[in-house]
C-alpha cells in the first residue's frame, strides 16, 4: 500500500483538518484505486470540485483515513470504478454536477441529470442546455419468458420517489437496476457561497431522517477547518440528540419492515414508542426531528432539567414495553417465515461496497464510525457495535433492535455525565478546510468542507450511507419474488433525498 | 401475542382528541369551498414527494399512529392518484419531479384538492432559488391549502386535512 502510505506522507501538511489530504499524480491516483479494488483500502467518498476531484479512503486495520486529490487535466481524471465497481454513481455524478469526465469509466450514462435542469455542469463550467427530458437506457436483461416490471418515481406508499425497473422471470426478480435522482435539489449549490449558519440548515435538510448525523457531521467539519474546541456539555448533548435520532429511526423502521410482511400488530406498537421519542425529543431540544438543533459551535439550546426527566421517563419506558415486542417478532412463525433467508446481502458485497450501518452490519462488517473513528462523546462511553452474519432481512431486524437497546444505554449513560457548561462557542469566521464522519442511523455519513477567508462556504460535501447501500439492494433482490421487495427495500431503508442532492 | 392484544383491549386508547374546532374553521374558512362539489364525509389522499428533504414524509406517516389515527376522521390514503380526492405534497419542486408531478394531478379525477404541505411546497422553502427546483408547488398545480412547518407537526397536518374535510361539505 505504498500509494497510500505517501498519501498519509503528503497529506499531513495539506490543507485538510483533521484528516491528511494531498494532490496525487495519474500514477498515483490509479494506484489508489488499484488498492480499493484489492479491497485493501474502503472507499469513503468521491466528489468533484473547481477543476478536480476527490477521493477519501480509509484503511480500516489502522483505522486512517486520507483524501486523494487528483487535478484534472483536460477535465478529465482516470476513472475509479473501471477497477472498482462501487465508483460508478459516485463518478456519474461528478460529471453531471462538474463535468469533469471519468476517463475509462464502465457506465457513460448520466446519474442525477435527468436533463430537465437547463443547464448541464450547473456547479462547473456550466453550460445552458434545452430540457430535453428522459430517454435512460436501462441495462438489458435478455432471455426467454422474460418481462418487465417498471415502478416509479411516484410509488404506493408515502415514501419518496425513485424508479425501479424489474427483469423478472415469472415471479422471480432475474434484476433490479433502481434510477434515482428525482429529487435532486441542488443542495451542494446552495451551500456554496452560503453563510455557515445557512449551510448548516441546509445539510439538516439534505436527508431529514437523519437531519441529526447530518447537521452534526457538517459542524464538525466545520469545527475542524476552523480549529475549535466544542464544550464538554455539548459533545454529551449531541450524542443524546444523534441516539435518539437512532431510536427514533430504529423503532420506526422495525415496525414498519413488519408491516411490509403483513404484520401490523408491530407497527402499530413500535409506531407509539416512535411518536414517544418524538414528543421528548421536541420538548427536551424544541422540535421532534431535532431540525438545527447541533450547529457549529455546539447546540443550539441547552437541555432544561424538565428536559432531561422527560428523556429518563421515556427510556424506561421504552424499556419496559420493547422487550415484548422483540419476543413478539422472535415468536410469530408467520413473520420470521417471510424474513428469515430473504434478501440476502453477500458479505463479501458489503465490504467491496464499504457499506455501513445496519446493511453492512447484518453482513459481517463490524464497521460503526462511533467506534473505528472514535469522535466525542463516544470516545468516553462503552457500547457494543452489534453484528450478525446472516445479512438476510431478519439480521438486519436483529442489528437495529440490539441497536435499540445500546442506544437506550447511551442515552442513560450521557445523561447520567452530563457535564455542566456552556453548550457553543463561537466559530471564528475565516479559511479553513475539514472532514468528519459521524454514524448516523443508517451508517456513516461523510462530510467536507472547505471555507472561504470571509468565513462563507466555498465547497461543501456531504456523502449520505445509501451510496453504497443502494447498488446492494440490487443485489440482494435478485432471486427474490416481486412481492418480497417492499421488505427488502423497507429493510435497507436507503434515502432518496440524501444521495440525490 | 394474546397477551399484547388482551392489553390493547383493556388499556384507555392512546388516541387524543381532534385538533382544536376553531383552528379547522379558520382554516376551512379560507378555502374556497364554492368551488367545490360536495366530496361526502371521507377523502382519499395520494401523498406525492416532488423533492422533499423526507422530513415530512415522516410527519405526514406518523398520523397514521394511534396517537392520531387519521382513518378515524374518513381520511385514507390510497396508493393511486386515480383513487383520490387530494393530493397532500411536499417538497421544493424538484425540476426533475415536476413532470411526474404534473402528471399525477391529471391522473386525479376531479372534483380534487391539492394541498402543499411543508415550508419547501409552499415557497421552495431554504431551496428556493436553486437550479434544480421549480420553487413552490404553485408553480406546477393550482394549490387549495397550504400548510407551514418544516416539516409541519402532525396535528397541523391533521388540522388542515379537517379543514377540508369541512369545506368539502359546504
Ligand atoms: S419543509 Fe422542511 S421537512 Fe419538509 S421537505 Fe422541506 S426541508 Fe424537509
Amino acid at each position: 500500500m505504498q500509494a497510500f502510505a505517501l498519501l498519509l506522507e503528503n497529506g499531513r501538511a495539506g490543507p485538510c483538518r483533521p484528516f491528511p489530504r494531498a494532490e496525487v499524480s495519474a500514477e498515483q491516483w490509479t494506484a489508489l484505486a488499484g488498492h480499493l479494488a484489492a479491497g485493501e483500502l474502503v472507499l469513503m467518498g468521491l466528489w468533484g470540485d473547481a477543476g478536480v476531484v476527490h477521493m477519501a479512503l480509509l484503511d480500516e486495520a489502522s483505522g486512517r483515513l486520507a483524501v486523494a486529490t487528483y487535478v484534472c487535466v483536460g477535465g478529465a481524471f482516470p476513472s475509479v470504478a473501471h477497477y472498482h465497481p462501487p465508483a460508478a454513481r459516485l463518478e456519474r455524478t461528478v460529471r453531471d454536477l462538474f463535468g469533469l469526465v471519468p476517463e475509462g469509466a464502465p457506465d457513460p450514462r448520466p446519474w442525477l441529470d435527468h436533463g430537465r435542469w437547463g443547464v448541464r455542469h450547473p456547479l462547473g463550467v456550466n453550460l445552458p442546455a434545452e430540457p430535453e427530458g428522459d430517454a435512460y437506457s436501462f441495462l438489458a436483461a435478455e432471455g426467454e419468458g422474460l418481462h418487465q416490471i417498471p415502478v416509479g418515481p411516484v410509488h404506493a406508499g408515502i415514501i419518496e420517489p425513485g424508479h425501479f425497473r424489474f427483469s423478472c422471470y415469472g415471479e422471480t426478480v432475474v434484476r433490479l437496476e433502481a434510477r434515482l435522482g428525482y429529487v435532486h435539489k441542488g443542495i451542494e449549490g446552495l451551500m456554496a457561497g452560503a453563510e455557515v449558519a445557512q449551510a448548516a440548515r441546509l445539510a439538516g435538510r439534505q436527508s431529514g431522517d437523519s437531519t441529526v448525523a447530518y447537521a452534526l457531521a457538517f459542524s464538525r467539519a466545520v469545527e475542524a477547518a476552523r480549529g475549535v474546541a466544542v464544550p464538554a456539555r455539548a459533545h454529551a448533548l449531541r450524542g443524546v440528540m444523534a441516539e435518539l435520532e437512532r431510536l427514533a429511526n430504529h423503532l420506526g423502521d422495525i415496525g414498519a419492515i413488519c408491516n411490509d410482511a403483513a404484520f401490523a400488530l408491530m407497527l402499530a406498537h413500535c409506531g407509539v414508542l416512535r411518536e414517544k421519542v418524538l414528543r421528548v425529543s421536541a420538548r427536551a431540544f424544541g422540535h421532534r426531528l431535532m431540525m438545527d438543533g447541533v450547529i457549529p459551535g455546539g447546540v443550539a439550546g441547552d437541555l432544561a432539567r424538565e428536559g432531561i426527566s422527560a428523556i429518563r421517563v421515556l427510556v424506561s419506558e421504552v424499556r419496559t414495553a420493547f422487550p415484548a415486542l422483540v419476543e413478539l417478532y422472535d415468536n410469530t412463525a408467520s413473520l420470521q417465515d417471510r424474513t428469515v433467508g430473504t434478501g440476502f446481502t453477500r458479505p463479501d458485497y458489503v465490504r467491496q461496497f464499504g457499506a455501513g450501518g445496519f446493511v453492512g452490519r447484518a453482513s459481517g462488517r463490524p464497521f460503526d464510525a462511533r467506534r473505528a473513528l472514535a469522535y466525542p462523546p463516544y470516545d468516553r462511553l462503552p457500547f457494543e457495535v452489534v453484528v450478525r452474519t446472516e445479512g438476510d432481512v431478519n439480521a438486519r431486524i436483529w442489528v437495529r433492535i440490539r441497536e435499540v437497546e445500546q442506544s437506550l444505554g447511551l442515552v442513560v449513560r450521557l445523561l447520567d455525565t452530563l457535564p455542566e457548561g456552556p453548550v457553543a462557542v463561537e466559530v471564528p469566521p475565516g479559511p479553513g478546510e475539514g472532514l468528519a464522519v459521524v454514524e448516523g442511523f443508517r451508517g456513516d455519513v461523510l462530510a467536507f468542507v472547505a471555507l472561504e477567508t470571509d468565513g462563507r462556504v466555498k465547497r461543501a460535501h456531504l456523502r449520505d450511507p445509501s451510496w453504497f447501500q443502494w447498488p446492494l439492494l440490487e443485489t440482494a433482490i435478485e432471486g427474490n419474488i416481486v412481492a418480497d421487495f417492499p421488505l427488502c427495500n423497507k429493510s435497507f431503508n436507503c434515502s432518496y433525498s440524501g444521495v440525490d442532492l | 401475542m394474546r397477551k399484547l392484544l388482551l392489553q390493547g383491549l383493556l388499556k384507555a386508547p392512546l388516541t387524543e382528541a381532534a385538533p382544536e374546532d376553531a383552528a379547522v374553521e379558520k382554516l376551512a374558512a379560507e378555502l374556497n369551498g364554492a368551488a367545490r362539489a360536495r366530496l361526502g364525509r371521507s377523502l382519499s389522499i395520494r401523498e406525492v414527494d416532488a423533492g422533499s428533504c423526507n422530513g415530512c414524509e415522516l410527519e405526514i406517516h406518523a398520523l397514521g399512529n394511534a396517537f392520531y389515527d387519521l382513518e378515524r376522521f374518513g381520511l385514507h390514503v390510497v396508493a393511486s392518484p386515480r383513487h383520490a380526492d387530494v393530493l397532500l405534497v411536499t417538497g421544493p419542486v424538484a425540476k426533475n419531479m415536476a413532470e411526474a408531478l404534473k402528471r399525477t394531478y391529471d391522473a386525479t379525477p376531479a372534483p380534487k384538492w391539492v394541498v402543499a404541505a411543508g415550508d419547501c411546497a409552499i415557497n421552495g422553502g431554504l431551496f428556493a432559488g436553486s437550479y434544480a427546483s421549480d420553487g413552490g408547488v404553485e408553480a406546477i398545480v393550482p394549490v387549495d391549502l397550504r400548510i407551514p412547518g418544516c416539516p409541519p407537526t402532525p396535528v397541523a397536518l391533521l388540522t388542515g386535512l379537517l379543514a377540508l374535510l369541512r369545506a368539502g361539505k359546504g
